[in-house]
């Protein structure tokens, strides 16, 4: 297992459930990359009908069922969404998007434009339309991280931090070329089947594999204000969004998510940004974030700013997760490239993989998701 | 995106950029002014001397603002000569004004200079304020804060940073309370109780965790700077005229509430033998207030923000690294005082001029001086640093928490889940400490706890601090707390 982020984490967890023995190697500390830089979302309110809207719901049930008994531990609250539109166009693609989305049965209730404020008594009047999802919810990211990681040591899974992976050792015969052992820092790890969880750095890692993964980091920033009392009760966040995480544009895109926390701070977000892994806080584009929240919560305006922080989604250019065997390369998986779902999405993408390793039937098809959709594409 | 646009026009750069009205910043401030140089001072307080040279409060004022103050002359003397520049538009002073956001050469704002963010320490901005500053050179000077340990009981109110507790003095005029114990470790402990003592209060002790010989080592070097020696002795001679118990080798370990149950009451002591044990004491004093220092905490938002390399230092502290001109690893940024390593007011000083004169490209045309300065800057340093080996931390403090004491008071962080998450979630470094256990990520943004966090994730993993463990608590943006519709103000 290649990274501890909450995808590698889930997946060694419901792989010692199958009987696997697993190793996981991080080259930070746990969930130390995307997983500690996100608000620990689980839509599926920003989901297009889709593969991708199948497997938050099929995730969604995991949380609810299989794990309900751990969500205390990460914090698990179910505390809906409110999607709001500004205009009447953005309106009207709003009510279209959820109406198809009740088709595949998700719970979207439209909210008359004036009832809004019963659900949120602080955003601004005027609003187009909205509509309630009371199926979002939200993780602490980094409990959900480290406690799946103890229950996999308790199964018997090994956690390794601070280790590097620096190649791969790969038996060629004349049919075929296999994974036989992974090589890190620490020495060389024999395994019958690794799993590609590094997030937006999947695409090193498959470099080093002789495989080609169009994995990119898509930057983004939240800003964290000081704590308040219980001021914005779900997760809310302008139709646009959803339209920003479908985009295949480039260039910045900013659109306003806001959020209270158990520990009273408001999360502000967000950006989606190509620039590579630069970590340097960009004055232009928090002022964009800002802007876009103050035209929904205008009241935010006198509430004093703590911290911000920045993190990289793994994007995956077609906007759907990789997730499953790589054929050009046997024993090597894939589970990265949920771009800003990823933690939502990791339970379902850790039960299905586990399933379809111990060679059974999976619960959802994972042809969607194959990586061999990208094996056209010539390596780099 | 609409975006708000004040009135003020767009300043012209200055040549230098000085941050923190401190005795390293006036001496900077002074030193560029002298030299020709345009120089724009930014601080934080509505009247300069910063925390050294803290003045009473407006409404507190009186003829004796000087009382309590130490080199008051140097201070006065600096502040002339700022004046006659300030008078002559070389010097322009930005009061009561905190840089919340600095953007070096060539970043997003795309001009050739420093452009500093700036917000009020207080209140809204008004239209006299620059929101922006941009400059040439930059040198920082932002000081230190109290460095605090948690102890069981001092999320009780009585409870307070030596630094806290001379500020009140200083600032307000108010005596924290009518018995007090000073507790930590360091010299600074000495002027806190001096100055409770000539106030009124009665200081049943002072518990200084090190023990004297650890002087011994390093006599030739107190020796080359003998007026910290003397400075020592007149506290230490005020103190035994105030009969005022100087304790070494003693701790705090406990604070225990009053009769209420609401606020301090008693303080139990322990003893730390030669070989670092700790050993509960039987004895206990009662006291209304417990102020407590265990050095300082370099003050470092700006310098990260700046992309500055940093260090640890021999006490523990993070610190900027600079050259022998003062000048960061980022070109074009020098930093004095505190941040460099704490060494205090002269070691401040002497850093300050330096960086003013670096700052001004003179050190060729001042070789004398600079010579001087490097000479003074050498000897105060290695007093600093055999100040800090005689007065370290006691490496097992940790021995003196219990389960409920609380590690961040901010967000109510108890040792427990300190303990747990790093021997059950793998908190391995701090940075997951802080994220796993909300350590720091309160109002104090981790100015109180980030040292003990820090210590106790290096801890954790039986390995020493390092540069690591302190960086994540050392935040980057904001610098200063500002208001998220102030953001929007260009």
């Amino acid at each position: 297992m290649i990274g501890a982020g909450a995808v590698g984490a889930a997946c060694a967890y419901f792989l010692t459930r199958k009987g696997f023995a697993v190793h996981v190697v991080e080259r930070g500390a746990v969930a130390a990359g995307s997983s500690s830089a996100g608000e620990g979302n689980l839509l599926v309110s920003d989901k297009v009908s889709g593969p991708e809207l199948e497997l938050a719901l099929y995730s969604r049930a995991l949380w609810e069922q299989e794990l309900a008994q751990y969500g205390e531990l990460w914090e698990f609250e179910s505390k809906g969404g409110l999607v709001v539109a500004t205009s009447a166009q953005a309106g009207r693609a709003l009510r279209t998007l959820a109406a198809e989305q009740r088709q595949r049965g998700v719970d979207a209730r439209d909210v008359e434009p004036d009832a809004v404020t019963d659900h949120e008594p602080h955003i601004r009047r005027g609003l187009a339309a909205a509509v309630h999802y009371p199926q979002d919810a939200q993780v602490q990211p980094m409990l959900l991280t480290a406690h799946l990681l103890r229950l996999a040591r308790a199964a018997g899974a090994v956690v390794s931090t601070g280790v590097n992976v620096t190649g791969f050792e790969v038996q060629a015969s004349t049919e075929s070329r296999r994974v036989v052992a992974v090589q890190t820092s620490q020495g060389t790890l024999a395994c019958e089947q690794v799993i590609n969880a590094a997030g937006p750095w999947a695409g090193e890692i498959a470099t080093m594999a002789g495989v080609d993964l169009p994995i990119r980091p898509r930057r983004g920033f939240v800003l964290v204000t000081e704590p308040l009392p219980p001021t914005i009760n779900h997760k809310v966040y302008a139709g646009e969004y959803v339209a920003s995480t479908q985009s295949e544009h480039l260039g910045l895109e900013v659109s306003a998510v806001i959020e209270g926390t158990k520990a009273g701070t408001i999360l502000i977000g967000s950006s989606r940004e190509h620039v590579g892994f630069e970590r340097r806080v960009s004055l232009p584009v928090l002022r964009a974030i800002a802007s876009a929240a103050l035209e929904l919560f205008p009241r935010l305006a006198g509430v004093t700013l703590l911290r911000s922080y920045a993190g990289f989604r793994p994007y995956s250019p077609d906007h759907l997760p990789v997730v499953g065997p790589d054929t050009r390369l046997k024993g090597l998986w894939h589970a990265t490239g949920h771009e800003g779902a990823g933690i939502g999405l990791s339970v379902g993408t850790a039960k299905l993989i586990s399933q379809a390793m111990a060679g059974e039937g999976t619960d959802m098809d994972l042809a969607p998701f194959s990586p061999a959709r990208f094996e056209a594409v010539a390596p780099a | 995106m609409s975006v708000q646009r004040s009135g003020v026009a767009k300043q012209p750069a200055y040549d230098v950029a000085v941050v923190g009205g401190g005795p390293a910043g006036l001496a900077a401030t002074a030193a560029a002014a002298r030299l020709g140089r345009r120089v724009v001072l930014i601080d934080a307080g509505a009247q300069l001397g910063g925390q050294y040279w803290r003045h009473a409060n407006v409404s507190s004022a009186g003829p004796h603002d000087h009382v309590g103050h130490r080199d008051w002359e140097v201070f006065e003397a600096l502040n002339e000569r700022i004046r006659r520049h300030r008078q002559t538009g070389a010097a322009v002073h930005v009061a009561a004004t905190q840089v919340w956001f600095i953007e070096p050469p060539g970043s997003d704002a795309g001009e050739p200079d420093w452009t500093l963010h700036l917000a009020p320490t207080c209140g809204a901005p008004d239209d006299r304020m620059p929101r922006t500053v941009r400059a040439d050179r930059l040198i920082l000077c932002p000081g230190c804060y109290d460095r605090q340990l948690p102890i069981p009981g001092w999320d009780l109110p009585g409870v307070m940073a030596a630094g806290g507790v001379q500020a009140l003095l200083k600032g307000q005029r108010t005596l924290a309370g009518k018995r007090a114990v000073v507790a930590g470790t360091g010299p600074f402990l000495l002027p806190v109780a001096e100055q409770l003592a000539r106030n009124g209060a009665r200081v049943v002790a002072v518990c200084e965790a090190s023990r004297i010989g650890n002087w011994g080592r390093h006599l030739p070097t107190v020796a080359r700077t003998p007026s910290k020696f003397a400075e020592a002795a007149s506290y230490g001679w005020s103190l035994a005229r105030a009969r005022v118990p100087y304790r070494t080798g003693t701790v705090v370990m406990r604070i225990e509430a009053d009769s209420s149950g609401e606020q301090v009451g008693a303080v139990k002591l322990g003893r730390l033998g030669s070989d670092g044990r700790l050993r509960e004491s039987s004895e206990s004093l009662d006291v209304d207030l417990v102020a407590l220092g265990w050095g300082f905490t370099p003050a470092l938002e700006l310098v990260s923000a700046a992309g500055a390399e940093t260090r640890v230092d021999v006490d523990q502290s993070l610190v900027a690294v600079v050259d022998e001109e003062q000048q960061s690893t980022v070109a074009g940024l020098y930093i004095a005082g505190e941040a460099t390593g704490v060494g205090g007011a002269q070691l401040a000083l002497a850093e300050g001029e330096l960086a003013g004169i670096a700052a001004a490209d003179a050190t060729h045309l001042e070789r004398s001086r600079v010579r001087a300065l490097r000479r003074e800057i050498r000897r105060l340093r290695a007093f600093a640093v055999a100040m800090q080996r005689s007065h370290p931390v006691p490496p097992r403090w940790s021995e003196w928490l219990t389960p409920e004491t609380l590690v961040c008071r901010c967000e109510e962080v108890a040792y427990a889940q300190v303990s747990e998450a790093t021997s059950d979630l793998a908190a391995t470094d701090a940075r997951t400490l802080k994220l796993l256990t909300r350590c720091g990520m309160g109002w104090c943004q981790g100015h109180v706890c980030g040292f003990a966090t820090a210590t106790l994730a290096a801890a954790g993993q039986a390995r020493q601090l390092n540069a690591e463990d302190l960086r994540p608590l050392a935040k980057q943006f904001p610098c200063a707390p500002i208001r998220l519709g102030s953001l929007l103000e260009h």
